[in-house]
């Protein structure tokens, strides 16, 4: 039982918790896992969550910063003031709970159709794409001195890792070679300023309240690179789940995500953003494409992979919106 | 000749019930996963009946564009390389259109309540 290692761990960093209770697990790919539990202290228990990589899994695969480098960007935002949950120890080896760290857990909604439809959110609505363009503005302006080692990605890297992604599926598609083409001729260059970029900033990675945004999660993907390829993926269209006409999320609009941005004293470009927003837009293509070799190749056989193979014709559509929109 | 029922009356039939009579008495993440079940079985019975019309036109716009015969497959191949050399490129006439109307026909099997699909629909 994982709560033998957390009453251990827990009693060692927090002076006078007596253990932990309701350790469940919300999510676990083979190399990573989210558990929430409740710390147990006379004053109180305390929401946690812990996100680790168990015994026995090395560093994180490709992509990924690592969850020491997650564990400090979380921290370094919560300091900086962003919503983001404080984090309240970083695993040890003699804590035998493998890789990753403990955080505080933030109370709200993160599925998207929920904060889209439900009641609940309807006044929060409204202020989410100012409230998001401050927040990710805070997240560009985070001090670099203090920034652990993360890859650096540029857009022309970025359009060579998706072709060759795209080509190895050996599955002709017309539109990705057109969106890609697109792309080459329009890549803008290295931006005046390499920031901290999230990397994954959508529904799903923002916890929201009735209140606004609480916080944001899951730093997996943060890198250096363009600032501007925050915003472009907030917009796109995947991440509208239908509110088609809000771009930003399906909550807000591009003006408000800038006005925020900019209130924040930095410099929105919407011609990056747009090519962001197209480079974004081709990236969930080939993930959904992916996920279908996953299906047939993997030892992950199941339904919802091999259906969301079937979703990259979406992307398919909304790049043609993009790139060759038609008339009324 | 195979008898009837039809493999798409069959596969039918099956969705039906499951939505019908399974999905109301099934909770939590097995209810999620019975519903994408059931999505693709009907995702299955809308190629079955305009898969074959959607490719036909396809194949012919293929062979119209690119002045080739071949294979659906083959067709493709040799669009993509056209369009990631230059050779043709949107205001090559009937490239939009071609890349707009087979997008049309896969999302009308794939996904025909995607909102964005709903809206060029009605254009």
């Amino acid at each position: 039982m994982i709560e033998t290692e957390l009453n251990r761990c827990v009693a060692a960093f927090h002076p006078g918790a007596t253990g932990v209770t309701g350790a469940a697990k919300l999510s676990g790919g083979a190399s990573q896992e989210t558990w929430t539990f409740d710390i147990v202290h006379p004053d109180g228990t305390i929401g946690a969550i812990l996100r680790r990589a168990p015994p026995g899994y090395g560093a994180a695969p490709g992509r990924a910063a690592g969850l020491d480098a997650e564990a400090t960007l979380m921290q370094l935002a919560h300091d900086a003031g962003l919503p983001s949950p404080k984090v309240m120890h970083v695993l040890a080896p003699e804590d035998g709970l493998g890789r990753g760290f403990i955080m505080a857990r933030v109370e709200g909604e993160t599925i998207a159709r929920k904060i889209l439809r439900d009641e609940e959110y309807a006044g929060a609505r409204p202020l989410l794409a100012r409230q998001l363009g401050r927040v990710i503005a805070g997240i560009h302006s985070l001090p670099q001195a203090k920034l652990p080692k993360l890859r650096s990605l540029t857009a022309t890297k970025e359009i060579e890792d998706l072709s060759r992604e795209y080509h190895s599926f050996d599955w002709p598609r017309p539109v990705f070679e057109l969106a890609l083409r697109w792309l080459r001729d329009h890549d803008p260059g290295p931006p005046s300023e390499v920031t901290l970029v999230h990397g994954d900033f959508r529904h799903g990675n923002l916890i929201i309240g009735p209140d606004g945004v609480r916080a944001v999660l899951d730093w997996e993907l943060a890198h250096f690179g363009d600032p501007m390829e925050d915003l472009g993926w907030i917009c796109v269209n995947s991440w509208r789940f239908g509110e088609i006409d809000k771009p930003v999320g399906g909550f807000g609009t591009r003006e408000d995500l800038f006005a925020g941005y900019e209130e924040a004293g930095r410099k929105a470009e919407p011609d990056r953003v747009k090519f962001w927003e197209v480079m974004g837009t081709l990236r969930w293509g080939v993930m959904c494409c992916g996920m279908m070799q996953r299906f047939r190749l993997g030892p992950d056989h199941s339904m919802e992979r091999a259906m969301i193979g079937r979703r990259a014709s979406e992307t398919e559509i909304d790049l043609l919106r993009l790139l060759a929109p038609r008339g009324k | 000749m195979q008898d009837e029922p039809t493999p798409t009356e069959l596969i039918k039939a099956v969705a039906d019930f499951l939505r019908n009579e399974i999905a109301p008495a099934i909770k939590g993440h097995n209810s999620f996963k019975l519903r994408v079940g059931i999505n693709a079985l009907d995702l299955v019975t809308r190629q079955l009946a305009l898969a074959e019309a959607g490719d036909a036109t396809e194949a012919a716009r293929l062979k119209a564009l690119l002045g080739a015969d071949g294979s659906l497959m083959e067709l493709n191949r040799a669009l993509s390389a056209k369009i990631a050399g230059g050779e043709v490129d949107l205001t090559t006439p009937g490239l939009p259109e071609h890349l707009w109307q087979t997008t049309m026909d896969k999302l009308a099997v794939d996904q025909p309540n995607y909102a964005a699909y709903k809206r060029e629909l009605g254009k």
